[in-house]
């Protein structure tokens, strides 16, 4: 991924992209952005510069309008990341109902901190803020799923199935980074 | 038995389908709008049924709808606010996530109430998965005639999308939820202009909550008084709650505004009472911005009055002994809970989230984040809790947009009714990292000063 020739969406991206593009009236593509990045992210497994420049191509807009985007919202990722980020909840009401020992535990078992990947590139470990599933806590979300009411049991059991089994990242686009 | 108009067809197997919603009574609102009313009629309507914002201010959505702009030859628009990021709140992923249709039969009968014939829903970029149940049901309307062109032979034209964030709390207000949808960062706007004369791409424009707008579905079916008849007073209607904490059935509830709090955290139809037996030590009614409640003061009032699930009800005492109903997120704490701890994860959940437009958020939620940890874990002084009640008055009604106050209120609170808390952390440094304070002495509030 260090050509940049090699960062080009396959077929049916594209045609997801121009779906996204058509919500909006022309001229206002820019709005389909946020979207297209999460897209980018799913496929290339993080939003490199390169990356970030085709997206800015693709849109008809400029690659710092792109930039500032990344770099404001907390879930993109333009440093690489692990195969499976475990994004676990550490707000209030998950706080109360032992987020806390959630996060130790997977921090032992993997032998990395909040916001470390394991050497393997398999998982990263993210705290989050309140993900709206504060009644079904404590929880975690792998991908786009959320795994509520955790405990020590499942979280092991979780970590087993992503260590083989892809995650689902955007809209059941598993990544490929 | 309390009556239920959202949720009621929520657990009806495969109620998320087009057909099952359709079996159950979906889409007459659109029939009975397109056909017998005018747009007129329906705001008309939403005005007499008394529906306030669902979101967290409480504004009345037939008075907001009523300050849209109409500039002739000026497209609107109509978006639907489902970001929902407010810690304790989860109520509008239950809704999308179970009767995705319920949403989009609001989006039409508002849409058309409004003049608008492209609208969006704005779905937090967490919410992936509930975006994809969202696009499956919009094509099913799609297919169905419910959206495109000339709807139902009506003549009415709709085109409805959903749209992602991508992580920020901030893009729940209304004015940066625009900006992120016109794909830029969610930085606040200054008012003037307001939405509803330059909102999206500079036109006109409505944000609603995803429960306000549902809600216009069983007005629109049953009419605006039938609706009204519901509730107390200016508080009418049915309202979502979002219930955790140290409950024993945290979840999502639909309750007639008017319920008692007792009730709704005691009975088995609600909350069915504390975990484990413990005692209520403290109670965040509406989300975490609302100032938090001692244990004495939840379900009374400083009057001594019966406290309900109300707007007015929950306010009363003003920030002196009460709080706010907000986004219904009812976040429940039992005594082995530490309101400075809670205090400062809170302090955290701001200062990470602000956009950082203005100095006073930006630096005044860091800086509280700070003492609140120094707090925690035992290294306060007693200046630090003063220097706490000063930085959140400064932070209070000096910012661009509301995101300042809901950072300075529940830290304001917090020194308010649990100030004693916070001083045994300043002189038992090492006792408060091992063991929890407890419930607070009662206080008495002869006279309303916030
Ligand atoms: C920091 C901040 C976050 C907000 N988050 C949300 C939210 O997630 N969902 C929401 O509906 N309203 C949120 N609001 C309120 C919106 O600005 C707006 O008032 C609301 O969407 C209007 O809809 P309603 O009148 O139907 O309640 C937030 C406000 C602020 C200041
Ligand atoms: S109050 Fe805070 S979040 Fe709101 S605009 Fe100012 S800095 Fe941004
Ligand atoms: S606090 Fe964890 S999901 Fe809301």
């Amino acid at each position: 991924m260090t050509e940049n020739q090699e960062i080009q969406f396959p077929e049916h991206l594209l045609k997801e992209v121009g779906r996204i593009i058509s919500q909006f009236p022309e001229g206002k593509q820019k709005s389909a952005l946020i979207r297209v990045l999460h897209i980018a992210q799913a496929h290339f497994g993080y939003l490199s510069t390169p990356v970030m420049d085709y997206v800015a191509r693709l849109l008809h807009i400029l690659p710092i309008e792109v930039y500032e985007v990344a770099t404001f919202y907390s879930m993109y990722d333009t440093q690489p990341v692990g195969r499976v980020k475990l994004e676990v909840c550490r707000t209030g009401p998950c706080m109360i109902e032992g987020a806390e020992t959630i996060v130790s535990y997977i921090e032992k078992k993997l032998g990395i901190k909040d916001g470390e990947t394991t050497s393997d590139g398999i998982f990263t470990l993210k705290t989050v803020e309140c993900l709206g599933a504060c009644g079904y806590a404590p929880m975690l979300q792998a991908g786009e799923k959320f795994h509520e009411h955790l405990t020590e049991e499942k979280v092991d059991q979780l970590i087993e199935m992503y260590r083989n089994k892809p995650v689902a990242n955007y809209m059941g686009l598993e990544n490929n980074g | 038995m309390a009556r239920k108009l959202l949720l009621e067809h929520a657990q009806v197997e495969g109620i998320h389908t087009y057909d099952v919603y359709r079996k159950n009574g979906g889409y007459k609102a659109v029939e009975k709008a397109l056909k017998s009313m005018s747009p007129e009629d329906v705001v008309e309507e939403v005005k007499k049924s008394g529906l306030r914002g669902r979101g967290g201010a409480g504004f009345p959505t037939g008075m907001k709808w009523s300050f849209i702009a109409k500039p002739e030859g000026v497209p609107r628009h109509l978006l639907c606010n489902a970001d929902e990021s407010e810690p304790g709140t989860f109520k509008d992923r239950y809704l999308m996530e179970k009767i995705p249709h319920l949403l989009i039969e609001g989006m039409i009968v508002s849409s058309y109430a409004l003049g608008c014939n492209s609208s969006y829903i704005y779905i937090r970029g967490e919410y992936m998965y509930v975006l994809q149940i969202l696009e499956r049901a919009i094509a099913e309307a799609y297919a169905n005639g419910w959206l495109g062109k000339n709807i139902q032979g009506s003549g009415y034209d709709l085109d409805l999308h959903v749209s992602p964030g991508a992580g920020a709390y901030i893009c729940g207000e209304e004015t940066a939820l625009i900006e992120s949808l016109e794909g830029k960062r969610g930085n606040p706007r200054m008012k003037p202009p307001f939405p509803a004369v330059q909102g999206l791409w500079a036109r006109p424009t409505v944000v609603n909550n995803v429960e306000t707008i549902a809600a216009v579905v069983p007005i629109v079916n049953e009419g605006g008084d039938s609706y009204a008849a519901i509730g107390v007073g200016k508080s009418t209607g049915t309202k979502l709650i979002s219930a955790s904490g140290n409950i024993n059935k945290p979840g999502v509830y639909e309750i007639e505004l008017g319920v008692s709090v007792e009730e709704f955290i005691y009975s088995d139809q609600y909350c069915g009472g504390m975990k484990n037996g413990k005692r209520i030590k403290a109670c965040v009614p509406g989300g975490s911005s609302v100032p938090i409640l001692p244990h004495y003061l939840i379900t009374k009032t400083a009057a001594g009055e019966s406290r309900l699930m109300t707007y007015e009800s929950l306010a009363d005492g003003g920030f002196a002994s009460g709080s706010m109903l907000g986004s219904g997120g009812f976040i429940v704490y039992d005594e082995d809970q530490c309101i400075v701890r809670n205090t400062w994860n809170f302090s955290r959940f701001y200062h990470h989230e602000s956009c950082g437009q203005c100095s006073p958020c930006r630096e005044g939620t860091g800086w509280m984040e700070k003492v609140l940890h120094r707090l925690e874990y035992g290294h306060g002084k007693m200046e630090d809790i003063d220097l706490l009640w000063d930085i959140q008055r400064q932070i209070e009604g000096n910012t661009i947009c509301p995101l300042g106050d809901a950072a300075a209120w529940p830290v304001a609170a917090a020194i308010r009714h649990f100030r004693e808390e916070f001083e045994w952390h300043v002189n038992e440094p090492k006792r408060c990292l091992e063991t929890n304070y407890g419930l607070v002495k009662e206080k008495t509030f002869e006279s309303v000063n916030a």
